[in-house]
């Protein structure tokens, strides 16, 4: 049966319908329906979260000052994002003024968790699903060394390392151990890149797997301890003490050199290793341009690194700002956290229920009580559902909307957003990704161009760390050490009722938590986060979300091997931990597949 | 390789905001406020974190987690699983909650050539792991101190010493603070 969405999508779901549940290598659990037409392309989708819990019932009742180390205990990948808007919803609500030292570290630390998540993200995530590892058995070290000589000057490239590497790979797979590797498609169709480019891409899985730990020193450093990070309503927990010696205590000379180097060698591998790779796949790949769904109609990013302290306006944001809607570069939309009529969450096509569901409800207003109900075309049965009824609830993601539009956010609708405003340092390395692979400005509305934004981003995000860490440090020979504003730490100093509201983009999108204050307590507390905009189920209206929209038109060389689909879902980063763990029941499997 | 003096980690994993899956972080607060142990040994909240905890295993030579497993048995009991026994690889069935992760920590660490030498899992069985933003349930809680004694005689078999603490922990070195220490946690439920 045929149908067409209000944004532009036409549904099929007369063929026949492909299940993969889990969708693997995610944080949280996830699972998506297609229907494929006789070709094997994809003609309807159905995304679905299959757990959600909502930070706000634990959250009723607490101190609002701790309400961050909450909210970092979500899940285990945007600790600190989660931190960092908690903060500032806090913050916002009583009208705490923050020290321009505490900007420049807060956003040394925003910033590291972008590069580091991206990094950690495609090389562990995201890049088998480009990459055959088995495949990189067979490739010739040299020819490999050459490859990689071709790309980039990064050191590690000599036939001897490959060789090596190559060796090792060979021993851990022929002893059954694929490990890490586990889920892949080996000698799929969709596989595109040669057995050099293979290997030359495992071995920078291994070295970003050992490089990472050296970005998340930062965290250690001015969070005071990583994993779980140290926040404070009212600016950063650590001192700074120029003259202090040893271990303990404030952040000294030392420490700022540490993260100083650092900070070089990140901007180093972001440049030399993660982009060229980016785009070295890319090109044995640029054919292959699906999955671009909602990115080329209407996107939404908040911005964040806010260049002046306390100062959350689009100028003084370096992050982009903005919504486009139905392809219309040249208009951009503001977004206003606070008012009731732009952010709203729908729950027609969601397992919860609100007094009235024609409406969407605003984020400080929001309503989170479940209501598990399948539609009557669903199959199986509650416990275990063999097809879902996407005209009825069948989600446990509720549907945000800007202004009733469904919005695409991430790496790709920032880019999309910073290149629509015009600016150099997003338009132009942009068009030179793109001009370099031989591709029109078009191509970048793709999973691919997903996945480019996310490593052009990390090249700026890991530079703006060395603007900020530049920045403070002539703060600090400025003699200002200030790191926090502790005027309003005590509760008694608070209105009785106010609210807030604190925003963010997380590596995969825009984030915000809304709270509300009543007596020194939290009385309500809302997050919309990013999967959530990507992977909303259908609105009131029909509308797909942006996981749904970006499977669609997709060709698949075997359904029962739906890379395709796993390929552009990962390039969204989704992360549906945000309040759930995996529970596999069989450990580590494979993404079970269903055709019917 | 045995080392001489091994470097140890004493590490907790879990989502304290799921009821029983919060085990092993609280086993570890709880080993970390009742024991002070000596420079090679480092006690370690890991969280959800899964991948990012291989750089932890690269600094030390021997692992000790605490972490809630379902092996389908009375709620509360533990189960002590050795080495070669904390599968790398799956086959076995539900071994920890964070089985994907950790496993996947495990052959990364594998991979990087830092695999621990030894290796000891104090598991267990939950009774419920949906109780969002719930306590650790009254059979788990109980068998909080035979872990502990568990821990310590691993350890000792190690060749470590623990020693309990003269002194109440102070505030500022609990491993869990800001609300979320296991009393603060937990206090308005009870």
């Amino acid at each position: 049966m045929g149908l067409q969405t209000p944004n532009g999508f036409n549904l099929d779901n007369s063929g026949k319908r492909i299940v993969v549940d889990p969708v693997t290598r995610i944080e949280g659990h996830m699972r998506v329906e297609v229907n494929v037409d006789e070709n094997n392309v994809i003609r309807n989708a159905v995304s679905t979260g299959t757990m959600w819990r909502g930070i706000e019932v634990i959250l009723r009742g607490r101190d609002p000052r701790d309400a961050w180390a909450f909210t970092e205990r979500i899940c285990g990948v945007c600790t600190g994002t989660h931190a960092l808007t908690s903060v500032r919803a806090v913050e916002n609500a009583l009208d705490i003024k923050i020290p321009e030292n505490a900007n420049s570290i807060r956003n040394i630390m925003q910033l590291c968790l972008q590069v580091h998540d991206h990094v950690v993200h495609f090389y562990h995530l995201h890049a088998l699903d480009w990459v055959d590892v088995v495949s990189a058995l067979s490739a010739d070290p040299k020819a490999t060394s050459q490859l990689a000589q071709s790309i980039s000057s990064w050191p590690l490239s000599s036939p001897g390392y490959f060789k090596d590497l190559q060796t090792r790979l060979k021993k851990f797979v022929e002893s059954g151990q694929l490990g890490p590797f586990k889920n892949g498609y080996w000698g799929h169709a969709a596989y595109k890149l040669p057995p050099e480019a293979n290997l030359m891409a495992v071995a920078h899985y291994l070295e970003a797997l050992d490089f990472q730990k050296e970005m998340v020193k930062i965290h250690t450093i001015y969070g005071g301890k990583n994993p779980h990070p140290n926040w404070l309503v009212g600016g950063v927990p650590c001192a700074i003490n120029v003259d202090g010696v040893g271990a303990v205590g404030a952040i000294n000379m030392e420490r700022l050199n540490l993260i100083s180097s650092i900070i070089d060698r990140t901007i180093e591998f972001c440049e030399m290793v993660y982009l060229p790779d980016v785009a070295a796949i890319g090109s044995f790949y640029k054919d292959w341009l699906y999955g671009g769904g909602l990115s080329g109609k209407s996107v939404m990013a908040y911005g964040d690194v806010p260049e002046h302290a306390n100062d959350y306006s689009p100028a003084s944001l370096k992050m982009p700002h903005g919504v486009i809607l139905n392809g219309n570069l040249k208009e951009i939309y503001p977004v206003d956290h606070k008012d009731p009529n732009q952010i709203q969450e729908f729950v027609t096509h969601s397992w919860y229920k609100y007094p009235d569901e024609t409406k969407g409800l605003h984020p400080w207003d929001g309503i989170t009580e479940p209501n598990y109900v399948l539609g009557p075309k669903s199959k199986g049965t509650r416990t275990n559902i063999e097809a879902l009824d996407e005209e009825a609830k069948y989600s446990w993601i509720k549907s945000p909307r800007w202004k009733g539009n469904a919005v695409e956010v991430g790496p790709l609708a920032r880019y999309i957003v910073g290149y629509a405003q015009n600016k150099a340092e997003f338009k132009d390395p942009t068009e030179k990704f793109l001009k370099d692979l031989g591709v029109p400005v078009t191509a970048l509305f793709s999973t691919l161009g997903r996945t480019a934004a996310r490593a052009l981003e990390a090249v700026w995000a890991a530079r703006e760390m060395r603007y900020f860490q530049d920045k403070l440090m002539t703060s600090i020979k400025n003699g200002d050490s200030a790191t926090a504003n502790t005027e309003k730490w005590k509760p008694e100093t608070w209105p009785k009722e106010v609210k807030g509201v604190g925003f963010t983009e997380a590596p995969r999108g825009a984030l915000a938590h809304w709270i509300k204050i009543k007596d020194g307590k939290i009385d309500n507390y809302q997050a919309v986060v990013p999967t959530t905009w990507n992977g909303s189920p259908r609105d009131r209206q029909g509308n797909i979300g942006a996981f749904e929209a970006s499977l669609m038109d997709t060709p698949m060389a075997d359904p029962n091997q739906p890379l395709e689909i796993l390929r552009t879902l990962h390039s969204f980063d989704p992360c549906l931990a945000c309040s759930t763990h995996v529970m596999a029941e069989d450990g580590q499997e494979m993404a079970k597949v269903t055709v019917r | 390789m045995v080392s001489d003096t091994p470097r140890v980690l004493v590490l907790g994993i879990g989502n304290i905001l799921w009821a029983d899956e919060g085990f092993g972080v609280r086993a570890v607060e709880e080993f970390h406020r009742r024991f002070r142990v000596p420079e090679t040994v480092t006690v370690l909240d890991g969280g959800t974190q899964g991948l990012y905890l291989v750089n932890f295993l690269q600094e030390h030579d021997r692992l000790l987690v605490f972490d809630a497993i379902d092996y389908g048995l009375a709620p509360g009991t533990l189960k002590i699983v050795r080495d070669e026994e904390v599968p790398k690889f799956t086959g076995a069935k539900k071994m920890s909650l964070h089985q994907t992760g950790f496993q996947e920590v495990l052959s990364a660490a594998d991979l990087l050539a830092a695999y621990p030498e030894a290796l000891a899992l104090v598991g267990c069985q939950p009774l419920d792991l949906e109780d969002w933003g719930g306590p650790l349930t009254d059979p788990v809680r109980a068998a909080l101190d035979a872990a502990l004694d568990h821990a310590v005689d691993i350890l000792a078999g190690w060749g470590i010493t623990v020693m309990a603490r003269e002194h109440p922990i102070a505030d500022e070195d609990r491993l869990l603070a800001d609300d979320i220490d296991f009393v603060s946690y937990e206090r308005r439920i009870a």
